[in-house]
């Protein structure tokens, strides 16, 4: 990847960002607290900005043609950034959503709390369905390695069906996985949950087709066009907060399969997986069992991208057992309903 | 100067090189990651190729992979320091012309790519041909496998003035030729030592240079309204903003606006967003805006330039593809969706029928099938607001739904004809005509 011009100002990374304002209150076009912003109108907007136009366009879409739409949170900076694109579009009402987590029971403690103070900043709602429940009902069972990111699509579909969403917003961004290059940004998905590829909707100019039968919902992607440079540079324009794990922090750990993980109930380590003490951070956010932490002195925003943009790996490559299965593993599990 | 963001497409016959050209371009800027590589030299080696079949990179279904050809649009993204890029990278098969005209939609710049042993062949006409019906301003045409043809500027010269003079007579004026091997990476980032004959441009130089956009100030204000927000708390107690996207032109405070349908007209005092306000906004930028008067606006509305604003129509002539496996046949029940505005319409008549292969225009057709480019009139059930889609791309475009199934039947592209009618006067819908 290429460097950018910095644009704007370094901002602290620690610093929460999605702060609630009273200027809007004024009926003239000058509040007297924030300065009125000026763009030369023969530039073009920049791409960071493009790009959040283009997010909130979508959510405006979906509040504006369905009745019941959610938004996946896990704590993940794509969903955080999702969260905060959402707080921009219907400012300044509020998000007219609920967040739904699913969550594996494996989840970092740190993600869990950023989760919850998140929630509780921004007057949302959140619905959670943990993975356990389904386990002690006997509806799933536990895999012999202990991941259970395999084991979330069952409760998510049954959670979309219980509150009868029929538009989940999802982060998932094209530039990850070549499968999810060939993704729709309103992809259908029937009764089963179950994503065809072949059955995909042709997606022209803005125009976004929403309609589903009755059973069916619609999967959104609004940071489809985002890579995972844009992210971060936009967490860094925007001056977002995310949970600590994504910095660089001396964790104990151990090798498996290439990655460093996190000890815990889980089931890791085993007896001939030494642990050791590292500078390492987090590229992804998900199951404690199959998310691996990369050695890492990066400790702020600045230095997150300088890493990101200096990578060699991708943020899956790096950090996901799940995807390394098979050549067309994302393909398959996204068929199954997955993301 | 800003980070601009340029949208582009590919086009191309089968086994043009498409995909390798588009896998070059990632791993020349770049933009591929050494895992990424890994896996496809893997991949590359276990089927027997001497080096890393970059095609793998963009070939993301199973399917694709298996049959060695790519079904469906993929998007693909990189970044040089100037700018960043979004490259819809769509199929050359004949059965796949819908999703040409899909990854056109967006596009500012279509890449056309030609095999020089083959030159301008119907494939590339009609690229060309659905380039300029989608409004698309600037062609790349890629000359690739130059090391095929051995450099030949005889061959290259041969190719540019044929697909110029077809391309001119589209109405595409700005076609910028580059002789390049996909494979070897001539020309495609870096200079090729073996064309000394040309001084134009490499791909990806004139790729950074094209201008992106188009001036806003040359186009009238049009603005669809999303959602209306209404806070309902104590702070905000009258507050009533329009939300949506600047399809075309300026916004500024103290803007005169109509609200098309109905004719209604009020002033913008204020243009809001999570940010604060601003004193202007242009096309592409989400907003909010505030209006001096009470006046009845909801999702599907239409605010336009009070001097400028498009005339509310219920018959619509347009030029139409059919994206579906069902025909598009008269007396056909549909929905009309036009920026936020979804609208019962009927298929009144079809006027003709390109046939994409030959190109030729067959005016007694019946119905369109898959693939088809045609031209059609509607009858809409309520007047909408349309724009000619030549004079502006974001409200003179609309799909054509199917009620039942929810299917994407069609895209279309409407020609209104100038209306006599004052833009202020409401149309009666029964007297509604050109």
């Amino acid at each position: 990847m290429s460097t950018f011009p910095s644009t704007q100002t370094t901002t602290s990374t620690e610093g929460p960002t999605v702060t609630t304002t009273t200027t809007a209150t004024t009926t003239t076009s000058t509040g007297p607290d924030r300065p009125t912003v000026i763009h030369h109108p023969t530039l073009p907007v920049d791409h960071l900005s493009a790009l959040e136009s283009e997010a909130i366009h979508i959510m405006r879409e979906v509040v504006g043609e369905f009745e019941r739409p959610a938004l996946l949170f896990s704590g993940g900076k794509d969903s955080v950034v999702m969260l905060h694109v959402a707080v921009k579009a219907f400012h300044p009402a509020r998000v007219p959503f609920p967040l739904l987590h699913v969550d594996t029971g494996h989840n970092f403690p740190e993600v869990l709390a950023y989760r919850d103070a998140t929630v509780a900043r921004t007057g949302t709602r959140l619905v959670v369905a943990q993975v356990q429940d389904w386990i002690d009902r006997g509806v799933l069972r536990e895999r012999p390695d202990g991941t259970r990111n395999p084991l979330q699509t069952v409760p998510l579909l049954d959670t979309i069906t219980e509150h009868r969403f029929d538009a989940v917003f999802g982060g998932g961004r094209r530039d990850e996985e070549k499968a999810r290059a060939k993704e729709r940004i309103f992809s259908l998905r029937d009764a089963f949950g179950q994503w065809d590829p072949r059955r995909q909707r042709p997606e022209l100019w803005d125009l976004y087709n929403g309609r589903h039968a009755p059973g069916e919902h619609v999967r959104v992607f609004p940071l489809s066009n985002w890579t995972e440079a844009d992210v971060w540079r936009y967490i860094e324009r925007e001056g977002i907060a995310l949970p600590s794990i994504y910095y660089a922090h001396e964790r104990a750990v151990f090798r498996r399969g290439g990655m460093w993980l996190t000890p815990g109930d889980w089931g890791g380590p085993r007896p001939e997986e030494p642990v050791e003490v590292r500078r390492i951070r987090y590229r992804t956010v998900g199951d404690m069992s199959c998310t691996g932490a990369v050695d890492s002195g990066a400790g702020t925003v600045a230095e997150v991208i300088a890493e990101v943009t200096a990578s060699r790996l991708t943020e899956r490559g790096a950090t996901r057992a799940d995807d390394k299965l098979s050549e067309a593993a994302m393909e398959d599990r996204k068929r199954e309903g997955y993301f | 100067m800003a980070h601009e963001l340029l949208r582009l497409a590919t086009a191309g016959s089968v086994d043009d090189g498409k995909s390798t050209l588009v896998g070059r371009l990632l791993h020349d800027t770049k933009s591929i990651l050494s895992d990424t590589l890994d896996a496809i030299e893997r991949v590359s080696r276990d089927r027997g190729l001497a080096g890393p079949d970059l095609a793998l990179l963009t070939d993301g279904l199973r399917a694709e992979r298996e049959q060695g050809i790519t079904i469906d649009v993929a998007y693909r993204y990189f970044a040089t320091p100037n700018r960043s890029f979004i490259l819809a990278d769509t199929p050359g098969h004949v059965q796949y012309t819908r999703n040409m005209v899909t990854g056109a939609s967006t596009a500012e710049l279509a890449l056309i790519l030609v095999d020089a042993r083959h030159g301008v062949v119907e494939q590339t006409r009609r690229h060309a041909a659905i380039s300029a019906l989608l409004g698309i301003r600037h062609v790349a045409l890629v000359v690739n496998k130059m090391d095929l043809v051995g450099f030949s500027p005889e061959v290259f010269e041969a190719i540019r003035g044929t697909f110029d003079a077809y391309a001119r007579a589209h109405g595409v004026d700005d076609v910028v030729a580059i002789p390049i091997s996909a494979l070897d990476g001539d020309n495609v980032v870096t200079r090729s030592a073996r064309t000394p004959w040309y001084d134009g441009p490499t791909l990806l130089e004139h790729l950074e240079a094209v201008p992106v956009g188009s001036d806003p100030a040359e186009q009238p204000l049009r603005f669809p309204v999303q959602v209306v927000i209404r806070p309902q708390d104590e702070a905000h107690h009258d507050y009533r903003g329009y939300a949506g996207r600047v399809a075309a032109g300026i916004v500024r405070v103290g803007d005169a606006v109509v609200v098309a349908a109905s004719g209604l007209r009020s002033t913008v005092v204020a243009i809001d967003t999570y940010d604060g306000p601003l004193a202007w906004a242009q096309a592409g930028q989400s907003v909010t805006l505030r209006l001096a008067d009470d006046i009845d606006i909801s999702r599907g509305d239409l605010l336009a330039g009070a001097a400028d604003a498009p005339q509310p129509v219920r018959e619509v002539e347009a030029t139409v593809t059919v994206l579906a496996d069902q025909p598009l046949a008269p007396r056909q029940r549909l929905l009309l969706k036009t920026g936020t505005a979804t609208v019962r319409a009927i298929v009144a008549g079809i006027d003709s029928r390109l046939d994409v292969d030959t190109l030729d225009v067959h005016e007694d057709a019946t119905q369109l099938v898959l693939n088809d480019i045609g031209e059609v009139r509607l009858h809409l059930a309520e007047p909408v607001a349309l724009d000619a889609y030549a004079r502006v791309r974001s409200t003179g475009s609309f799909l054509l739904i199917d009620d039942q199934t929810g299917a994407t039947v069609a895209a279309g592209m409407a020609r209104p004809r100038i209306v006599a009618a004052p833009p202020h006067v409401h149309v009666s819908p029964a007297g509604a005509s050109f």
